[in-house]
């Protein structure tokens, strides 16, 4: 337990700490006020209406919280010291080597893809999913207050995305991988020299199908298997569509924007299951997935 | 005596207006201050609610300012050669006066910034404000987020020390995966790359993290990203005004 109170207490993982906390209170904030909102006519911003001049009441406010932030910078600052470790050395490396904590959620993802997914790909879609949120979401409502019930599926897809994809890989990545990047709860003691025994199958292989051949060349059937896998799994958007095309909503949203909902969506959901093959299994002592689809070229 | 100063010529050029506290006042006071002019004269009474915005935009470019003005001090203790870099360190942290002060709020100033940043964009999201007419200046939010992050990333370098080069080595083993541009990635020696003609050599000017990855990094951290991320700045904070200030419900946009 001493170990984890250390890295927990460590001055660079202090943001992290911060973060864990201010997303907790300002989802719980949220909450209040959306519940608040969805219970009422109109929301609470909407009586607000009255106009107040800027000098004094904005700056007022924006003064005072300048004074807060440099306050409390400045003692951070008087009272922990920025890490200076040992000059750079090519030829001693740490173990773990950790990425800034904002990228920790993507290294973690490291474990369950491989780097052109995790270290990539998964970053421009995370880039260009939020830039195309404003285009996709064409629901007028809860626009300039705070809802729920009026648009719950954007709230929970970010929340989502957000709280539970990054912010809680960023905790795992920073206080639960050790050495490794072996798995510690909180409390074990992070033994360098541990070694996770893990035997590692595609996902064909539980279905009979083994990935090589006896000449340890791909084997087609294997090939062909992960491609309808993936395949199949994104084309669900194409049967949702089929079946809920002629709804009034879909009609507003249309093809093109349900396309691209519906394939962000589903990469995220595919990350999701891809996490959930991989940690399920052990949980049975069974064998966890590496790969669904494996080609000549890259694997999934 | 102060009276007088203040019918003097040169008061008189430079303060527009007497300070009384009147309505006409009030609105002069924005509108003839170059910095507060960014604001309106006016706003909905929400706007000023904490728990409406959360002030966590305001407190980015605070944040923003802190890392600009400390930054430029750190540059004049700082040589980003793998030769004086680390001493220059040492040197800053046990012999500067507030060298310790300095570096330390440039270090937690800008994790404080990633902080904020993602938590403004949170509340602006919660709030739905990027609904039109607010859509491009999100897609402008979303920009100055990444070169938030890679401004921070870029610095995490500098020290060379054991953190920042292995941090560094982490971050960046990424690009040799890179589909179609990376050694190691798909269809990447397909097409003829090796370690020392894909686009982890063009980000690091070496095959791994090197001295001229130092100086490559410095530059951008020093002047390519924080021109760059000032120019989205502008273009986001005039945004704001353009697309009829801050968001808010329907009612709260009369008289606008």
């Amino acid at each position: 337990m001493r170990q984890f109170l250390e890295i927990l207490s460590k001055p660079d993982n202090l943001p992290i700490v911060a973060l864990l906390a201010s997303v907790i209170f300002f989802s719980w904030l949220y909450w209040v006020k959306a519940k608040k909102n969805d219970m009422q006519e109109l929301p609470e911003e909407a009586k607000m209406d009255d106009k107040v001049q800027v000098w004094p009441y904005l700056v007022r406010t924006e003064f005072l919280m300048a004074i807060a932030v440099m306050a409390i910078l400045v003692i951070w600052s008087v009272f922990l010291n920025a890490p200076l470790e040992e000059s750079a050395n090519r030829a001693l490396t740490p173990n773990p080597s950790k990425a800034p904590w904002y990228f920790l959620g993507l290294q973690e993802m490291l474990v369950y893809f491989d780097p052109w997914i995790a270290g990539v790909v998964l970053p421009t879609l995370i880039i260009i999913g939020l830039m195309a949120i404003p285009y996709v979401d064409i629901n007028p409502k809860g626009n300039g207050y705070y809802t729920f019930k009026e648009r719950k599926f954007a709230v929970l897809t970010y929340g989502f995305g957000f709280l539970v994809l990054w912010v809680f890989l960023i905790f795992i990545g920073t206080f639960l991988r050790g050495p490794g990047w072996n798995f510690f709860w909180p409390g074990e003691t992070w033994d360098p020299h541990y070694v996770a025994v893990l035997t590692n199958v595609d996902l064909s292989e539980y279905f009979g199908i083994s990935t090589r051949l006896p000449d340890n060349t791909l084997n087609p059937a294997a090939f062909i298997f992960g491609a309808v896998c993936v395949f199949g799994f994104y084309s669900l958007s194409g049967v949702y569509w089929m079946k809920k095309r002629n709804d009034e909503f879909m009609k507003k949203l249309g093809f093109f924007r349900y396309s691209i909902v519906s394939f962000l969506f589903l990469s995220m959901m595919g990350l999701v299951i891809k996490i959930f093959l991989r940690l399920g299994p052990l949980m049975f002592g069974a064998n966890p997935v590496k790969y669904v689809w494996v080609t000549p070229w890259f694997n999934v | 005596m102060l009276e007088q100063l203040k019918k003097t010529e040169v008061y008189k050029s430079i303060f527009r207006h007497s300070y009384q506290d009147t309505q006409r006042n009030r609105a002069l006071q924005i509108v003839d201050n170059v910095f507060l002019h960014l604001h309106p004269v006016r706003v909905p009474r929400h706007a000023t609610n904490l728990g409406y915005t959360w002030g966590m935009g305001g407190i980015t470019f605070l944040l923003f300012i802190v890392l600009t003005i400390t930054g430029v001090i750190l540059m004049f203790y700082y040589r980003p050669t793998a030769q004086y870099a680390y001493e220059d360190m040492k040197y800053l942290m046990n012999d500067v006066p507030f060298g310790p002060l300095m570096r330390n709020m440039h270090r937690w100033a800008a994790h404080a910034m990633v902080l904020t940043v993602m938590l403004h964009m949170f509340r602006v999201f919660l709030t739905g404000s990027y609904k039109p007419p607010r859509q491009f200046n999100w897609v402008v939010g979303v920009i100055l987020l990444v070169l938030t992050l890679l401004l921070s990333f870029s610095g995490y370098l500098l020290p060379w020390d054991q953190l920042s080069i292995w941090a560094v080595t982490v971050g960046t083993n990424m690009a040799r995966a890179t589909p179609l541009l990376g050694h190691e990635g798909p269809f990447g020696a397909q097409l003829g790359l090796r370690p020392d003609n894909d686009v982890r050599f063009v980000l690091l000017g070496g095959t791994e993290v090197g001295p001229p990855t130092l100086l490559r990094f410095y530059v951008g951290h020093c002047i390519f990203l924080p021109l760059v991320a000032t120019i989205f700045m502008v273009v986001h904070f005039w945004r704001v005004r353009k697309d009829g200030g801050i968001s808010g419900p329907e009612s709260t946009k009369k008289g606008f």
